[in-house]
């Protein structure tokens, strides 16, 4: 990431809100070069002047999307057990308390049902910061469960993910999670209720390879890295560079497996406009 | 020239030492007869005691014996020769790392589909090293919805190093087939009987591997990554696969106890490999034992039945 001390004493006044973020801290943008003062580039949700969009949480994609940032959040309290009682050069369990306390979330995903111009919808939201957005089987659960809801009350499902796949560190019962969205995902087809799968960078591995690519519309953010096998591991096995643009979100669209690209600042009109298209 | 693992060094040992005296007594004369039926007897034992107590690293390395019988050995022997292979997704091509096509067990129509490894180093690389592309799901889902639209079971045979991370692979979309297949077996209208007969690594296994009964041959591992990458990500390091083979729980024992497969079936000692028939036929067994339960059931019971199981997986705490 792009952050480095500030070298000059700024000007600027906080204000309240700004002080949300630490003080002294300028964005640099890694397409453009561009330096920025932390609080603007946070304010416009972290979108560059020049299109690349770094990685936002569910805190920030809810306030994008939800009607006055108001929402009922489903299923908080979900955590992972450690089925497995998975060790490698950390116990898992020590793992996931760290990345609680660092994060201050519970695991990968939140769901939360709200308004979007006033609609109703029920989003999922992956966190990257949580071990790298990874599937285990809270990820799988919430998902589950938020589709659950969706059923039940008749109300679209957007999905929003951000994950290097799945979590090792639940092996088998990760996998498991696929099958388990996936076979959710069919029930909210037969009830015709409608599925936004959106995808942020990156999206890969076993996300890719089951609910992320099952919308019935599939969209993304621009520049994000969406791929079933990440780039280092495709490289490897043709042994030659990758070509330029190679598994971005132009690039899939481009071979038919997305429906559009939206960028951040009209996030919430095309989802809007989506919703209005379904529920009318 | 027959293949040993390393674990398998006594068994190599008493093997060599069993040729020098047949060879002892074809050639010179001697009575070696007392001493053969005694190395004969102590290869039966050794091979019975390593093959009992296999680490999980031993398995994977016993699910990746190059002798062992891959997918389309096994339909041969189980529909005894009856069986027409079916080729291509309609859309691409034919992917020669996942075969299918209809057959007979025992006078039941059946779809057999499953990854294909290559029985020696030039079919190897003919099969992708059972590594299929996007056209290869695609091909395995064009097949179950053609059994489901004539009412046949899909019988599916897992084995897989993985589904290929290429470029065209990507470029096809590897994701958007694995995750179709996924959603379409959910809701398949037809039975599903799945056996892992080598190896089952991830996306690439479960996408034809939803099924409303699925097994794991004895020495057979079925994870969300193999024990060499898992250690190369998690440790750091490739030293580390017999640890991460441990970790990820991945034998057919440990999954049968976490309930994430539904039972498991028996090698002859010594593995697959070592009496291929015997496999075969305990596979079949397997096979015929659920088949006619399962055709019988209702279909809405039946999906609603497989749905249900994979949506209980998953171990997580609520506070
Ligand atoms: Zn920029």
């Amino acid at each position: 990431m792009g952050w480095f001390k500030r070298i000059k004493e700024g000007i600027r006044t906080p204000t309240t809100e700004k002080k949300e973020t630490p003080e002294g801290l300028w964005y640099k943008c890694p397409k453009c070069s561009a330096v920025i003062p932390q609080e603007d580039f946070t304010e416009k949700f972290c979108v560059c002047d020049c299109g690349y969009h770094d990685k936002i949480d569910s805190a920030t994609y809810f306030k994008i999307l939800f009607d006055d940032n108001k929402f009922k959040e489903l299923d908080a309290n979900l955590t992972s057990g450690d089925p497995l009682n998975f060790t490698d050069t950390k116990k898992y369990v020590d793992r996931i308390k760290t990345t609680q306390k660092n994060t201050n979330l519970k695991d990968a995903v939140r769901t939360a049902v709200g308004k979007v111009d006033k609609q109703n919808l029920v989003i999922a939201c992956m966190d990257f910061n949580f071990i790298g957005g990874s599937m285990g089987s809270v990820v799988g659960e919430k998902i589950a469960r938020a589709i659950d809801y969706s059923i039940k009350n008749k109300i679209p499902f957007l999905m929003i993910s951000k994950s290097g796949g799945a979590r090792m560190m639940e092996a088998a019962f990760s996998l498991m999670q696929m099958a388990k969205t996936s076979a959710k995902l069919t029930l909210l087809a037969k009830a015709k209720i409608p599925y936004i799968s959106l995808l942020t960078d990156p999206t890969t591995g076993g996300v890719t390879a089951s609910y992320a690519m099952l919308g019935d519309i599939n969209i993304a953010e621009p520049g994000a890295l969406i791929a079933f096998a990440g780039p280092r591991v495709v490289k490897e096995t043709i042994g030659k560079e990758l070509p330029k643009g190679f598994q971005t979100s132009e690039f899939v669209l481009e071979h038919g497996f997305l429906d559009f690209i939206v960028s951040r600042d009209e996030l919430k009109e095309k989802i809007s406009f989506t919703l209005k298209y379904f529920n009318n | 020239m027959p293949v040993y693992l390393d674990f398998e060094e006594p068994i190599q040992i008493l093997e060599e030492q069993l040729e020098e005296h047949l060879k002892l007594q074809d050639e010179k004369g001697v009575d070696t007869s007392k001493i053969i039926k005694e190395i004969q007897k102590k290869i039966k034992d050794t091979r019975k005691e390593l093959y009992s107590n296999l680490t999980p690293w031993q398995r994977v390395q016993v699910s990746r014996h190059p002798e062992r019988p891959y997918t389309l050995a096994y339909i041969k022997h189980i529909t005894d020769g009856n069986f027409i292979e079916l080729h291509g997704d309609r859309t691409v091509k034919d992917d020669k790392a996942m075969v299918g096509g209809f057959g007979m067990i025992e006078g039941h129509s059946v779809m057999l589909i499953g990854q294909q490894k290559g029985i020696n180093t030039k079919m190897r690389q003919y099969r992708n090293f059972g590594m299929p592309n996007p056209e290869g799901y695609r091909k395995a889902l064009r097949l179950m919805k053609l059994a489901e639209k004539f009412n046949k079971p899909v019988i599916c045979f897992v084995d897989t190093p993985g589904a290929f991370p290429g470029l065209e692979a990507e470029e096809r979309g590897q994701g958007e087939a694995i995750a179709r297949n996924l959603f379409e077996m959910a809701q398949l209208q037809v039975p599903i009987i799945v056996v892992i007969i080598g190896e089952g690594a991830s996306g690439g296994a479960l996408g034809i591997g939803v099924g409303d009964k699925v097994f794991m041959m004895e020495n057979t591992w079925y994870s969300v990554i193999s024990p060499e990458s898992c250690s190369s990500i998690l440790w750091r390091s490739w030293d580390f696969k017999e640890q991460a083979a441990a970790a990820l729980k991945l034998t057919s024992t440990d999954m049968l106890e976490n309930k994430l497969v539904d039972g498991i079936i028996k090698e002859p000692v010594g593995g697959a490999h070592a009496a291929p028939k015997e496999a075969f036929d305990l596979v079949k067994k397997e096979i015929l034992k659920h088949l006619p339960k399962l055709v019988e059931m209702d279909k809405d019971k039946l999906v609603e039945k497989r749905i249900n199981k994979f949506c209980s997986m998953g171990v997580v705490v609520e506070k």
